[in-house]
């Protein structure tokens, strides 16, 4: 349990040292850019690029694929596609630096790594889908939406977190 | 005055090294701030570690007094910022649906990236179920079209919604985070060490 404690890699900062760091983040990108930061947006981005590469007639007749394609742009050359590779290369310094780069499966000693990364990826299908329907996840919605007091943006926050409170007492076994 | 880059201010060719460089910073602190890993960020949930909720109510708090300053001493035109629009039927289901994914996922997307930068290969997977989520949706789209548009409100924000001054909504709401922290240090006391 020493050696535990004195573990640089499960050294973080003060949360809200964090917080604060990461709220003038946010407020330098609406200053500098008039937008919120997002996340999902990105992953959108990835799916209409592959669909539109494999089938372009099918993305173009598409309702949903067909609001994001543009005759003189390619899907990825996108904000939020940029800032998703930036924060890719943040996290991975950040990493680097606090000595946590490591291919592992984090899962609580109760669970099977095979469970925990069958969750996973229900937890991010579900994320993927439920971000389309509320149009961002929550960086987009509802980080970036409350800082601008978007109502959208408090609805969705209080929907995500009153619906994972709600179900956390089913998927207790998962984490504790 | 800003926004700098709708005003003109700095050129439209910066967005995107703007971009990257923003990402970055935000990539790096929430990563150091221990949004990489699954079994920190859903201690919200089950409350032995509240960083993730203290780092994002913070953040909120942070930005939009920020934002009011800003508006206020003519630093930034509000009236040019993007407000996430209000679609309240799909802004509730969808938030029903992510948080069940959060809670069985462990990540929501921002963090998940994270994850995946320093090899976490539970976010990979749940990177690539976000990406299966996303299409699924795109491809049944006509069945949840009616979803994805009901209830269109425009562009509103809480407090025209509710009729209040935004500085008197936000000094509450800033009350409400300094509870809400005070509560959940009260909250991770009193709940069953996990080590992780």
């Amino acid at each position: 349990m020493k050696t535990n404690m004195e573990d640089k890699s499960k050294i973080y900062y003060n949360p809200y040292f964090g917080g604060v760091v990461l709220g003038l983040i946010l407020l330098a990108t609406f200053y500098l850019t008039g937008r919120g930061l997002g996340a999902s947006g990105a992953a959108k981005s990835t799916v209409v690029a592959a669909v539109d590469k494999f089938a372009p007639g099918h993305a173009h007749k598409s309702h949903y694929y067909s609001k994001f394609l543009s005759d003189d742009e390619h899907p990825l050359n996108n904000w939020l596609v940029f800032e998703v590779v930036g924060m890719l290369a943040g996290a991975l310094l950040s990493g680097a630096l606090a000595g946590r780069l490591k291919f592992k499966t984090e899962h609580s000693p109760k669970i099977t790594v095979r469970r925990r990364l069958v969750f996973a990826g229900i937890g991010g299908f579900m994320f993927g889908f439920g971000s389309q329907v509320a149009r961002g996840c929550t960086s987009g919605a509802a980080l970036s939406g409350a800082a601008v007091l978007s109502l959208g943006g408090f609805i969705t926050m209080m929907a995500i977190f009153g619906s994972a409170y709600g179900f956390a007492y089913f998927f207790r076994k998962l984490w504790i | 005055m800003g926004p700098l880059i709708p005003l003109g201010i700095i050129p439209e060719q910066w967005n995107n090294v703007i971009a990257v460089l923003i990402g970055m910073a935000f990539g790096f602190i929430m990563e150091g701030s221990g949004f990489s890993s699954s079994r920190k960020i859903v201690g919200l949930f089950y409350g032995y570690d509240f960083t993730v909720l203290k780092v994002f109510f913070t953040a909120t708090v942070t930005a939009a007094i920020g934002i009011l300053y800003f508006s206020y001493l003519g630093w930034i035109d509000f009236s040019m910022l993007h407000i996430h629009p209000t679609y309240v039927t799909g802004a509730i289901v969808g938030g029903l649906i992510m948080g069940v994914g959060f809670v069985t996922g462990g990540f929501c997307p921002g963090t998940s990236f994270c994850g995946v930068a320093i090899g976490k290969i539970d976010a990979i997977v749940y990177t690539i179920g976000l990406l299966v989520g996303i299409f699924i949706f795109s491809e049944a789209f006509s069945i949840f079209e009616s979803i994805y548009n009901g209830n269109y409100m425009g562009e509103i924000t809480i407090t025209e919604f509710l009729g209040l001054s935004p500085y008197l909504f936000v000094f509450f709401f800033t009350l409400a985070a300094i509870a809400i922290f005070f509560v959940t240090s009260i909250i991770v006391k009193r709940v069953k060490k996990v080590n992780y």
